[in-house]
């Protein structure tokens, strides 16, 4: 199959992909796999009874990686799809997903990713997950991301899940299950704009003894955007959990950020900070005296707060 | 070069009335020279400083930079001119690192004159090229990071804002010794560094007592420094007010 240039232009955007990536990967591409490839550790499956794969690492697989873009090119397509991750005993990979759509045509496209995380006594995951949309129709572009994780004896994930810009409609739910000595950190970056809506509900159960976890969300709301921020911590057990949101709002947006600690067990150390504002007039200045115009300072601000 | 003419700026007070931070403020900076402006604090030596660089608007008068009007031009025209600032008290940001705002102020900069700029106010650029600019510096590190990204612009007028303020006493020796270093070496540009700094307000070209928002005294350092090291300029109180600083360094020669 050869990529058209969207194709590439996606591709680029949300895997950080030139090309046809090296080692395992999965492209998706309008509702199919198009291109798959499994590598000596990590093998990827389709399933049989519903749209997706499974990804199967390998127990002790090192430094490898693996890439599961989708892209979407198609106006009116509702595509979901459920993803298994089955991280062996003691692996340590990278996983970058991520889903672009170009929406040309006055129908909404929308893609639901179903994604399922099991990490394996003392593995370690680096997951990166990216969405943009782009294309210039009326129809909507629509990102459904579900990430369930759970954390077995001492595994480790890392997610950074970025919404680029382009996304009109998401709602955004991750739940996690840390269990003794594991621990998971949520970074998550937004930018909406227009009239665009986005809702993310991510909720950690540290369940086991010495488990951790902690959700660092930075986002940016502009224009008449509307975002709503839930971060629950559970903890069930003497554990250590942290959510810090940090936003810029800009326009007439809103802005909703509602942390939640909820202590099961007197041995839980929960804590949370939120904060919603402007960019502070200070730093438009400081970089304005330094030559940049408005416009110019605003984007770099903006570029370092969700970097 | 710089002049300012009759330049009167007020505020809004708390209880509505207006509240007059300068007044009638004359002065003119010359090319190539090193000036100093000290006082009191809340004299409004930062307010001066912040009208030239067009943060605060004056309320009446007029800025002239080399011949042209610059009263109503905005902060970014008047930096691209030639004029820029150091905060006396400069922001953070979240994301935003060394290395970029090094290039931000002067974008013909190279990794070897970022690190060196850094080498310069003493940071070592190993560790600190990569720093995001954020809460986690400390209030010493952002004034030096301060002075090394003006000293990279390399301004036709740059105003230090008390580098002074928050750095320790051996570092301040360094960064007006270096301040000034760099003046010598780049004839022809201006330096006005807001200070009280004892060894360097009797060495700059001209120093200036600004208090209550007026100019109480103006001239070569020679005539204006023994009449503020003797306190002889009364009322104005700077040995007072401002005097904690003068009095460690003395301690600490
Ligand atoms: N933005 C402002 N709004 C209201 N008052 C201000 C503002 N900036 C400065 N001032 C007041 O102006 C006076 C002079 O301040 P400043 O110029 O910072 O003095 P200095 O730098 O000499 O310590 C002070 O009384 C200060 O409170
Ligand atoms: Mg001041």
């Amino acid at each position: 199959m050869k990529l058209s240039s969207i194709d590439s232009q996606l591709l680029k955007a949300v895997a950080d992909l030139h090309g046809i990536p090296r080692g395992a990967f999965n492209i998706r591409k309008d509702g199919e796999g198009v291109l798959r490839q499994s590598s000596a550790n990590i093998e990827i499956v389709p399933k049989r009874d519903k749209p997706g794969i499974d990804i199967i690492v390998k127990p002790g697989t090192k430094n490898e990686s693996v890439h599961i873009p989708v892209i979407m090119t198609k106006s009116g397509l509702k595509d979901v799809v459920y993803n298994t991750f089955i991280i062996g005993e003691g692996a340590d990979v990278t996983i970058i997903a991520g889903c672009g759509i170009h929406n040309q045509g006055d129908q909404d496209s929308q893609h639901d990713g179903i994604h399922e995380f099991i990490i394996k006594e003392g593995a370690s995951v680096k997951y990166v997950e990216k969405h943009y949309g782009q294309g210039g129709g009326q129809g909507k572009r629509v990102l459904n991301p579900t990430t369930i994780v759970t954390i077995e004896t001492g595994g480790y994930a890392e997610m950074e899940m970025v919404q680029i810009r382009g996304v009109d409609d998401t709602i955004r739910t991750t739940e996690a299950f840390i269990h003794d000595k594991g621990g998971l950190k949520v970074v998550e970056r937004l930018l909406t704009d227009g009239r665009q809506k986005a809702v993310s509900n991510i909720t950690i159960h540290l369940i086991g003894a010495d488990s951790s976890g902690q959700v660092l969300s930075r986002s940016v709301a502009q224009d008449e955007s509307q975002q709503v921020f839930r971060a629950s911590l559970v903890g069930k057990n003497r554990a250590t959990g942290h959510v810090e949101c940090d936003s810029i709002i800009m326009g007439n947006a809103q802005i909703r950020a509602v942390p939640e600690l909820n202590a099961e067990s007197a041995e839980a150390v929960l804590t949370h900070e939120a904060a919603i504002g402007r960019i502070a007039g200070d730093q438009l200045i400081k970089l304005m005296t330094l030559g940049l115009d408005e416009k110019e300072a605003i984007d770099t601000i903006l570029a370092g707060f969700l970097r | 070069m710089l002049e300012l003419k009759d330049i009167s700026l007020s505020f809004n007070g708390s209880n509505g009335d207006a509240k007059e931070i300068l007044k009638n403020i004359n002065l003119t900076f010359e090319s190539g020279k090193l000036y100093a402006i000290t006082g009191p604090n809340g004299g409004g030596k930062t307010s001066i400083a912040k009208v030239i660089m067009g943060i605060y608007q004056p309320t009446q008068g007029q800025i002239l930079f080399n011949g042209e009007d610059i009263t109503n031009l905005s902060i970014t025209e008047r930096a691209r001119r030639g004029l820029a600032y150091a905060f006396q008290q400069p922001p953070r940001f979240k994301g935003l690192y060394v290395e970029e705002v090094m290039r931000i102020a002067n974008p013909a900069i190279d990794d070897m004159g970022i690190r060196s700029y850094l080498r310069d106010v003493g940071l070592c650029p190993e560790d600190y090229i990569g720093r995001d600019l954020g809460p986690s510096l400390s209030g010493g590190e952002t004034k030096r990071l301060e002075v090394a990204q003006l000293l990279a612009k390399d301004a036709l007028l740059t105003i230090f804002d008390e580098p002074e303020a928050g750095v320790d006493l051996w570092t301040i020796q360094k960064l007006i010794s270096l301040i000034i270093k760099r003046h010598r070496e780049n004839k022809g540009n201006t330096v006005v560094i807001i200070s009280h700094h004892e060894q360097f307000l009797p060495i700059c070209d001209e120093i200036i007592l600004v208090a209550d928002g007026e100019i109480r005294e103006k001239g070569p350092a020679a005539s204006v420094w023994p009449l503020i090291r003797d306190d002889i300029i009364c009322n104005c109180g700077i040995r007072n007010e401002c005097g904690g600083g003068l009095i460690e360094a003395q301690q600490y020669r």
